[in-house]
């Protein structure tokens, strides 16, 4: 399954529920959600953490809009809208965790 | 691939419009089919065609209209939350009395089973939020 | 329309603070209307909208802890409730206004990728 978060960790618990609840799967940052990805933040001991059961995505032009795009964490692979859509079609559900 | 796409957040004050209308766009560029997307919620906001942003703005609403337009896409405005917020077609201005309306071209005003048949239909269906 | 899929509304907002609640309300009723196969999923403050005792006339706006009530009318009878949410904020599955299977994280985890549709409030 397809996790589609949008806040950021240090706003609201989306992204830690999902990590706890879901077996694993893919998760994609986008909207505030990115912030999660960055070097050096207090969350990202925690996602590094759920990467051996997730793989994570991040949207690059909401990276880019909040100037993060260079320092994303390592391991997280950045992807357009192109990427995106092509996330939701090669996985059989998706949830946004709004 | 058939797609689905719900907007539950209005133009301007949230990000999930603007998201929103990235993916079906990227979605219909890659050949994919959408089946429908469904404003929910404040989403129906993004269907008046009174809008008028700074002209250095994007117009969220016309943007919209525009893929539309360009695309046959099926864009509906759930009816309880647009009786709520003031969004009006023809029909919903006699049938409630109002005198004037506000419907966007390429949006119609339609009950909550269109989103369930969304889901029904749809091999994929994308909600963009709060 | 014979196509049966699996739904599940994910409720994960404390009710009246916004209308999430009660529009997941109305449209888990339009699905079991169109005999889908719903079922409802309760963590974080979600939780806080099955809190039993609901007085909403103080605020003037409708209440809706009866409409959780009726949902058995409605054949939705799968409440699936996040344990360490319930505990995280003080409540046991008798504070809640109608029966519900209380779980753990990991089992609510696993039915989620079990749904055709996943619809979040």
């Amino acid at each position: 399954m397809l996790h589609i978060v949008n806040k950021s960790p240090f706003e609201r618990n989306s992204l830690d529920t999902l990590l706890d609840t879901s077996p694993g799967g893919a998760i994609l940052l986008i909207e505030d959600g990115v912030y999660a990805a960055t070097k050096g933040n207090a969350f990202e001991p925690k996602l590094k953490a759920a990467m051996d059961k997730f793989k994570v995505y991040a949207l690059q032009g909401d990276l880019e809009a909040r100037g993060i795009a260079d320092r994303v964490t390592d391991g997280v692979a950045m992807v357009d809208y192109g990427g995106f859509v092509d996330l939701v079609a090669n996985n059989k559900t998706n949830q946004s965790w709004l | 691939m058939k797609f689905s796409i719900v907007v539950n957040e209005g133009p301007y004050t949230h990000q999930a419009s603007d998201s929103a209308y990235h993916f079906t766009k990227a979605l219909l560029a890659k050949g994919h089919e959408v089946f429908r997307v469904f404003f929910y919620h404040d989403g129906v906001n993004n269907a008046t065609r009174l809008t008028t942003p700074p002209q250095d703005d994007r117009n969220i609403v016309n943007r919209w209209s525009k893929l539309a337009q360009g695309s046959e896409l099926d864009m509906v405005v759930c009816v309880a939350a647009a009786q709520r917020r003031g969004i009006v077609d023809e029909g919903e201005a006699k049938r409630n009395g109002k005198d004037s309306t506000n419907l966007a071209p390429g949006f119609r005003i339609s009950g909550l089973g269109q989103l369930i048949e969304a889901g029904i239909q749809a091999d994929r269906i994308v909600v963009f939020g709060d | 329309m014979s196509t049966i899929k699996k739904f599940m509304f994910v409720n994960r907002k404390a009710p009246y603070g916004t209308i999430y609640a009660l529009e997941s309300l109305e449209v888990v009723l339009i699905a079991a209307a169109f005999d889908q196969d719903c079922s409802m999923a309760f963590l974080d403050d979600g939780v806080y909208q099955l809190k039993k005792g609901h007085q909403t006339k103080g605020i003037e706006v409708k209440g809706f802890e009866k409409t959780f009530g009726a949902l058995e009318d409605y054949d939705v009878e799968k409440l699936y409730v996040d344990q360490e949410s319930l505990a995280a904020r003080g409540l046991t599955a008798e504070d809640l206004c109608v029966p519900v299977e209380v779980m753990s994280r990991a089992e609510l985890g696993k039915l989620m990728d079990e749904q055709d549709v996943v619809l979040s409030f």
